[in-house]
């Protein structure tokens, strides 16, 4: 049931500031979306290349979806919004996979440091939850100004393709064009090798560096080319004839691949009762007043039916059962901001009842930490906090967290944040995350600062501390924003709060892949 | 009718299609149980399984299989028939097969062999008429041992003998043995008589077995109406008024009616009574039609078909009689009372045909997926007693049904009855327009184009009505939703396909159509006939081109649009490599292209392919020739008519893959011209 009042004045505000956040978001999307811009756009469709979301849209299944991954990836950077590769989970011949695709128009969709990162996280997802890899491939290699960055950690692109293979997850690589030097490693080490025509060119070393090497003259086609490595050297399967019969032949491998989720099928699906666009005018802009999520899991679990556990126990937690998309699922989500002893013991308890049913876990935060005071100190919340962020951390069922609106402190562990590896992690424009608020840290380093003059017998400088302040209040904003969280990968993407439920439910698709493993050999703790 | 014992037990229907499944109807409303008859290709036909026994004639050719008199007889004495219907074409007015039936013991349902023989020959008929008092055209026949000296006299003496204005008017060459328009030329004058008999003697040749043609005067703007005559052996000849057919192409009716629209009374009794002369002159029994041509006060007999027409529903409809009934009964030995049925009201019949009219009547071969009329009331069968109003559907195939290129393309017959013309051709036009027929090109749009013409409505009809108005391509719907009808129905056919693909969907499958986090580009879906670029936003449908249009909902099989404030349903079906989507807008085909289709090996410019499955009849270049524009290169007969494959430019023959004899499927490479100065 729902007690959201749309007609509101409340109502109206938070709606309107969440869809100003929303414009500035498909702002950013778009900047993702434009690639190099439209000089670099026109130079590649002029030599008959596909966009890279073309080849995507291509390959994935007429109407399924497509979650793209980390699309802000690289912004607040020196690099453009996107990182020049482009990752997503989409379905191709009924199976869901994970695609990388890079974006040749962006610096000839050349490897900088959070290419890196958006790429080791897209292939961390194949692997956690069995999803074929398939990498559409043509890139320029690293950006070696940033080499430092990407030269070592970026050996683990390698590796990962060949941990997925020998766990039994499928890679497949599309070779459009350049995939040289280190490059080359990925179709050498996917299962499953397709080549363009006259475009694709695989080699270690380019006819310079052979030069400089053996004082050999080598031609590109015959050092590196398709039809040199689907009839000599055997590197590439298949020998496409054009960017879209590799695209034909690569949804043909994926049939052909003999997938089988290992995760129980989901059951009927219902929609929420309640309108999803109700869901913008929930988030209050402050973040200081708290909201019922209730609110929230109507609007996003089917037929809005959530069965709650321990109603009238630790309340500013809410935990309860439903279904989303025809998945059942355990939801915990902040009522009302700050975690107590009673509220940590209930997540404990909560989250051990899933691992025994094997039911994966929803987080939807908006926390502002642990209690902090003499009293809560008295009555243990450290250790019961400790039992919340132990009960999360060696949870073995399916985490997914969606962070709403403040995740501060602790509060960000304990309800399952991105250091404690759920699947997926979104969040909402409305979300912060940080240490603590702005003003509350701003105030600690006056406080601190003040402290540390006194001892030393100096007078504050009440000026400086309010310049001081001011700046470092600014400055743990901005970087507690979505976009900045999420330009760092700190989420998987930034989503319209109205899409919550379709990226639950297709991460719980995607999750549903996996097998879940056992749970740990105890009985539940009644906390 | 006073009743005569029933005599017939079993009777072998030696037809196919509609006309097969009508005479099974009223046999089994007789009791008479039934033998259907049926070739190789015609093994999964409707009428095969309806009858209670079915003989397989081996092959598909109807030379060998329904055009076989010694097969179908051996069915019928194989199967313990005692009686033989023909049906209409094939060997229903082949005299020595109603020989061998009468021969083998067995009842004949049509009548003496005497009548078929003394009607097959059109010049003999012609004869035979004037000298019974009814009025013939001038004409001369051109048999196989005519020169073209004789040809050109005869012509000059035809010319003397006509009408003051005969020498500017065209001629008609006609076969004698035939029908159905086969082995018919018109000259023009000036034009090449000689070259039109020599094709029309191969055509007649090939079609009947028989090359004998004959030449008279075309009579322009002259309407063709024929009389039902029903004769039973105690002398009783009706006649069951007229029907007027002069809706026609190609000299093949296409649109029938009871009565016509331009026969007075007067003229009625002397038609009449002109058909029963020309009955009784022959010793007719049993079901006729005697064909007249009329053109402003000149009546001429054409020629007598001693067999149950096509479009004999028409008259069934208002004289509210079963002639397939008539004649069984007439053959068992039955009277006819006096006089006939009187007639009342008024019925139309169009014929629909897998056929292009806008490509030349080309016929279509392939499966049909659904043919679907609505509104139907009775199926091969005369109105109910009583019914003022009634649409009748005689219709030979089934949903599935591969049409072949051995017999004739015609899907079915739809006739509508009512107590009026107006109201008769309006409901007729209406069920046309709103059938769902899916898998084959076929010529329902100029059909209702005929039907809602003011020349046609206002009954201003003659034999050259479809060359005074060429409908084969105007719009049957207001040019407005003309205009969106493709688009729309296109829109319509990515939402259903969508809605089906999520509905297929192996995962994921509550999630919407298409979602995305990150938008990057329109949904696309492509048709041959139209692309459709689409998104599906939060604040509705943006569809490229169709800026007023919104979607009210999709489902599989079902969408329905807004467009500029009026919603239209869009019925959507998807069979392999077509999908039809109806509307009120008008029915659509379209073909999807594959996203990614597989690189094909490309055909080189300058090929010229099959227009359909057919056989090669001569090739008349040779490889590394020379031909001019337009030069005829090679020959196909498909579905018994000549089909002319010309240069398209002139150039050099650089490969001619085919050689006469050859069957080919549509679409096959047949010769390979290298065009010139290109």
């Amino acid at each position: 049931m729902s007690r959201l009042d749309t007609s509101g004045d409340d109502y109206r505000a938070r709606r309107a500031a969440m869809l100003a956040k929303l414009a500035e978001l498909d702002a950013e999307h778009a900047r993702a979306v434009a690639g190099g811009g439209p000089k670099y756009v026109e130079r590649h469709r002029a030599r008959g290349g596909l966009l890279a979301r073309e080849r995507i849209e291509l390959l994935v299944d007429p109407d399924s979806a497509f979650l793209e991954l980390s699309p802000l990836a690289g912004w607040g950077t020196e690099f453009p919004v996107g990182a020049s590769v482009v990752t997503g989970i989409g379905v191709v011949e009924g199976v869901e996979c994970v695609i990388v695709a890079n974006d040749p128009t962006v610096r000839g969709g050349s490897t900088n440091p959070w290419t890196l990162r958006k790429t080791l996280r897209a292939a961390d997802i194949a692997l956690a939850n069995r999803l074929p890899l398939i990498n559409l491939v043509e890139s320029g290699g690293a950006d070696l100004p940033t080499q430092k960055e990407i030269f070592i950690p970026g050996g683990r692109v390698f590796r990962n393709l060949t941990r997925l293979s020998a766990a039994g997850i499928p890679t497949v690589a599309l070779v459009f064009g350049s995939s040289t030097a280190g490059g080359a490693y990925v179709p050498g080490l996917s299962d499953h090798v397709v080549m363009v025509r006259e475009r694709a060119k695989v080699f270690l070393g380019g006819p310079p560096l052979v030069k400089m090497a053996t004082g050999e003259e080598a031609e590109e086609e015959a050092l590196g080319g398709a039809e040199m490595h689907a009839r000599v050297s055997g590197l590439a399967d298949h020998l496409a004839d054009d960017e879209h019969d590799a695209l034909r032949i690569g949804r043909r491998i994926v049939r052909n691949l003999n997938h089988r989720r290992a995760g129980p099928a989901p059951g009927p699906v219902r929609e929420p009762r309640h309108d999803a666009d109700e869901l913008l005018g929930i988030v209050p802009e402050d973040l200081r007043i708290p909201f019922d999520p209730r609110e929230v899991i109507v609007r996003i679990v089917d037929g809005g039916e959530f069965d709650e556990f321990k109603p009238l126990y630790g309340t500013s937690l809410v935990t309860g059962w439903a279904r989303l998309h025809g998945h059942p699922v355990g939801i915990l989500a902040n009522a009302r901001g700050v975690l107590f002893s009673e509220e940590s013991q209930k997540a404990a308890q909560f989250i051990q009842l899933a691992n025994q049913a094997r039911t994966p876990l929803v987080f939807l935060q908006n926390t502002t930490g642990y209690m902090v005071g003499t009293d809560y100190e008295r009555g243990g919340i450290v250790k019961h906090g400790s039992m919340m962020i132990n009960a999360v951390a060696n949870s073995t069922v399916p985490h997914l967290t969606v962070v709403m609106g403040a995740s501060y402190g602790a509060g960000n562990y304990g309800m399952c944040g991105r250091a404690y590896d759920p699947r997926f992690l979104f969040t909402w424009p409305s979300a912060k995350s940080a240490v603590m608020g702005p003003a509350q840290l701003a105030g600690v380093l006056s406080i601190v600062g003040r402290a540390a003059a006194r001892a030393r017998g100096q007078d504050y400088d009440e000026a400086g501390d309010a310049a001081m302040r001011e700046m470092v209040e600014r400055q743990i904003e901005a970087e507690s924003l979505p976009f900045f969280l999420s330009g760092r990968l700190y989420d998987d993407g930034v989503i319209d709060p109205r899409d919550t439920r379709t990226v639950l439910g297709l991460c719980l698709s995607a999750v549903g892949n996996a097998p879940v493993p056992e749970p740990a050999g105890f009985g539940v703790f009644r906390m | 009718m006073p009743l005569t014992p029933p005599v017939i037990g079993r009777l072998l229907v030696a037809n196919r299609g509609e006309i097969a499944r009508r005479v099974l109807r009223t046999c089994r409303d007789l009791g008479i149980e039934t033998v259907a008859v049926f070739s190789d290709a015609d093994a999964g036909a409707p009428h095969a399984a309806e009858a209670d026994h079915a003989v397989r004639l081996p092959g598909a050719e109807p030379a060998v299989t329904y055009l076989s008199a010694a097969k179908v007889v051996e069915a019928a004495l194989r199967t313990g028939a005692d009686a033989v219907h023909p049906g209409y074409g094939f060997l229903s007015e082949n005299a020595a097969f109603a020989r061998a039936v009468l021969d083998a013991g067995l009842t004949w349902i049509g009548p003496p062999p005497e009548a078929v023989a003394a009607m097959g020959s059109k010049i003999r008929a012609k004869a035979l008429m004037a000298a019974a008092g009814v009025p013939v055209l001038p004409g001369f026949t051109a048999g196989p041992d005519r020169s073209a000296d004789d040809l050109e006299r005869d012509v000059r003496a035809l010319i003397e003998r006509g009408p003051a204005s005969a020498g500017r008017r065209a001629l008609l060459v006609k076969a004698s043995a035939g029908g159905g328009g086969r082995g018919m030329r018109i000259v023009e004058p000036g034009g090449d008589l000689a070259a039109a008999i020599e094709s029309a003697r191969r055509e007649a040749e090939a079609a009947f077995g028989d090359g004998t043609v004959f030449v008279e005067p075309l009579l322009e703007r002259a309407r063709h109406v024929e009389v039902q005559i029903m004769a039973d052996r105690h002398g009783t000849v009706w006649a069951l008024g007229e029907r007027e057919c002069s809706i026609q192409r190609r000299h093949q009716k296409v649109i029938e009616e009871a009565p016509s629209p331009a026969i007075s009374p007067a003229a009625r009794v002397r038609l009449c009574h002109a058909a029963v002369t020309a009955a009784r002159a022959v010793g007719y029994v049993g079901a006729g039609t005697v064909e007249f041509l009329v053109a402003d006060d000149t009546v001429a007999f054409l020629e007598m078909n001693t067999r149950l027409q096509v479009e004999h529903p028409v008259t069934e409809c208002v004289h509210g009689v079963d002639l397939v009934e008539l004649q069984i009964r007439v053959a068992e030995g039955a009277r006819l009372p006096e006089a006939p049925p009187r007639a009342t009201g008024h019925a139309v019949e169009a014929r629909l045909y897998a056929e292009d009219p806008g490509r030349d009547w080309l016929p279509q071969a392939g499966v049909l997926h659904l043919l679907d009329v609505p509104g139907v009331d009775v199926r091969f069968a005369p109105p109910p007693p009583g019914a003022s109003r009634c649409l009748r559907l005689d219709s030979g195939v089934g949903n599935g049904c591969e049409i072949g290129v051995h017999y004739d393309p015609m899907l079915a017959k739809v006739v509508s009855y009512a107590p009026d013309r107006a109201e008769a051709v309006r409901r007729l036009a209406a069920a046309l327009a709103g059938a769902r027929i899916h898998g084959l090109v076929t010529n329902r749009d100029l059909l209702v184009r005929v039907l809602r013409h003011e020349a046609f409505r206002a009954g201003n009809t003659h034999t050259g009505f479809l060359t005074e108005h060429d409908l084969t391509a105007a719009p049957a719907a207001p040019a407005e939703s003309a205009e969106s009808a493709v688009p729309l129905s296109a829109l319509a056919a990515a939402l259903a396909q969508a809605a089906a693909n999520r509905a297929a969907a192996p995962v994921q499958a509550g999630l919407p159509a298409g979602w995305r986090n990150v938008v990057s580009q329109p949904r696309r879906t492509d048709f041959a006939e139209a692309r459709v670029s689409y998104l599906l936003t939060r604040d509705g449908l943006r569809a490229e081109g169709l800026p007023d249009t919104s979607l009210v909902s999709a489902a599989p099989d079902l969408v329905v649009l807004e467009t500029s404030g009026v919603r239209h349903r869009f019925a959507v079906a998807r069979y392999d490599g077509v999908t039809h989507v109806d509307s009120p807008l008008g029915p659509v085909r379209l073909t999807p292209l594959p996203r990614l289709p597989e690189p094909a090996g490309r055909t080189a410019p300058g090929s010229l392919l099959a227009p359909m499955p057919g056989t090669v009849l001569r090739v008349e270049v040779k490889p590394a020739g020379l031909v001019t524009a337009g030069q005829t290169v090679l020959v196909l007969e498909a579905m018994k008519m000549e089909h002319r494959i010309a240069a398209p430019a002139a150039g050099t023959v650089s490969a001619v893959n085919v050689a006469p004899g050859d069957r080919v499927e549509a679409g096959a490479v047949l010769a390979v011209i290298e065009e010139s100065g290109g």
